[in-house]
């Protein structure tokens, strides 16, 4: 990766990790994806009644053992209180993906090389939300000497590190819903110019509490008209669709150094081959009316991957199910395909597990190194009716078996910060 | 063991995540309970909110062991 830069370090994937609204585990996660199930619900875990949006994807709870999330088989009661759900599910992906790497570095050295880096959206949100409370009932002394700790995004960098002894890099991204993108992508740089041997690098989320969902409700963005009906609400580019629903979960990759995967004998998933990055200059929430950021971010990955589009057989799209953002993430996709356009598929996987903001680049990162492994498109759910034709093949409803050496995952946030990120078959 | 040490005794096995064969009056919460000095901060609030009294910093300063907790409270409580 980065030749053009003068580095010869390429970079591989050799583990990852997901908690997701589909459940806890990569392997389980991508059969029910495949499978067309949805990991849409009604929220219950606080009062919606006031919000014009009620669901959301939700992180289901119940033992490891059935795919589902039980934190204290996790974390130590102990520590939970130290931190936020968003780091708490940091902590559960990236325990997978560390040990399905197999890396466990004994030396100081190599612990030195083996770098954290995590990022998140939103952060501590619910934590705050509650020292809030406790300041407004006039009990400013009694907030948690951890509450500072239990907030902050970076800390899931921190404590992962603590947990294994990762010393090198410790580092982490706040981009909005670009923000898993743009930490896998500056984490494969972090290796590819020789920081790092490793990195465990990802985003993490759980703004689903009251003041996520009031204040996404507040800036519009929401899908409302599928309350009765959860598993239907997030239908990317189809004509019902009415804004995006709030997800959250965490995805963790281990990035390592070609050779260094080699020497030990590491299992390949995938090669990290282009990361490109844009700024809209447009508006705090909405997309260019052109579609230009996008189209730029991914000419830049395929720039810095010294590939044309034609090369690219899969696209994990950002498709968040919301009017506007749909149409035009489209549109630059099929601007920059041209040709091309008729023989790639691409697919919105939000349409089953929401959008996971600051989680949703890692996640669909994951999805897409899947989608190399197993030559298999998955599904845009509830593509019914699409709002306009396009020449590309939208995987609507079911999945689809392709020859896919090469996938493209795009992150679009907030603030009109753009991203994009390729993988091709492990060398 | 009077009411106030039992209740002391719960709270750092609660908060501490420990055994509550290791809560000995002479444990110290740092050296033998595992705690870091942000652990004993929430302790010493946990204290304050089930006992009811306001422990200042510099008497908290001295709080290190089980039994500096309970003969503290204990003191507070008959005042």
């Amino acid at each position: 990766m980065f030749q053009n830069g003068g580095s010869p370090r390429r970079v591989v994937v050799t583990g990852m990790g997901i908690a997701c609204p589909l459940g806890v585990g990569v392997e389980h996660v991508w059969r029910r994806l495949l499978a067309g199930e949805s990991g849409i619900s009604a929220i219950q875990s606080f009062d919606v009644s006031a919000l014009p949006a009620k669901i959301a994807g939700q992180v289901p709870a119940g033992s490891r053992a059935e795919g589902k999330l039980d934190i204290n088989e996790w974390i130590p009661v102990k520590d939970q209180k130290k931190m936020d759900r968003f780091i708490q599910l940091a902590m559960v992906a990236a325990e997978e993906a560390v040990e399905d790497s197999g890396w466990r570095p004994e030396s100081e050295e190599d612990r030195c090389a083996t770098g954290v880096l995590i990022g998140s959206g939103i952060g501590g949100l619910p934590t705050i939300y509650d020292a809030s409370l406790q300041v407004a009932a006039g009990k400013a002394k009694r907030i948690s000497p951890f509450f500072i700790p239990s907030a902050l995004i970076n800390l899931a960098s921190g404590q992962v590190s603590i947990r294994y002894g990762f010393k090198g890099p410790n580092h982490s991204v706040v981009t909005a819903c670009a923000t898993g993108v743009h930490a896998l992508g500056d984490a494969a740089r972090l290796i590819a110019l020789g920081d790092a041997d490793v990195m465990i690098a990802g985003g993490a989320e759980a703004a689903v509490c009251e003041i996520g969902m009031a204040g996404f409700c507040a800036s519009r963005a929401l899908s409302t008209a599928y309350n009765d009906t959860p598993t239907r609400a997030s239908r990317p580019w189809d004509e019902g669709r009415d804004g995006f629903v709030m997800g959250e979960g965490a995805g963790v990759l281990v990035l390592e150094e070609l050779e260094h995967a080699k020497r030990r004998g590491a299992k390949i998933y995938a090669e990290v081959i282009g990361y490109g990055m844009s700024g809209d200059a447009y508006h705090i929430t909405a997309p260019s009316e052109d579609g230009d950021g996008a189209f730029r971010a991914m000419r830049n990955a395929l720039r810095s991957a010294r590939l044309a589009p034609g090369d690219v057989q899969y696209v994990n799209a950002h498709g968040t199910s919301t009017p506007l953002g749909d149409d035009l993430e489209l549109a630059a996709v099929e601007r920059l395909w041209g040709e091309d356009a008729k023989r790639l598929a691409m697919s919105s996987t939000k349409s089953a597990i929401g959008h996971l903001l600051g989680a949703a680049g890692a996640v669909e990162g994951i999805f897409s190194i899947l989608a190399i492994r197993d030559r298999v498109a998955p599904p845009t759910l509830n593509l019914e009716k699409p709002s306009r034709e396009s020449p590309i093949d939208r995987v609507a409803l079911q999945a689809q078996e392709r020859p896919i050496r090469v996938a493209l995952s795009n992150s679009f946030g907030f603030g009109g910060t753009n991203a994009s990120i390729v993988f091709r078959a492990a060398p | 063991m009077s009411d106030i040490a039992e209740q002391v005794k719960q709270i750092v096995i609660e908060h501490l995540g420990v055994e509550e064969s290791k809560v000995t009056p002479e444990a110290s919460f740092i050296d033998d309970l595992g705690a870091d000095s942000l652990d004993t901060v929430e302790l010493v609030m946990a204290f304050e909110e089930k006992f009811g009294i306001e422990i200042p910093d510099d008497a908290a300063e001295k709080i290190t062991t089980v039994k500096d907790a309970i003969e503290y409270i204990e003191k507070q409580k008959a005042a």
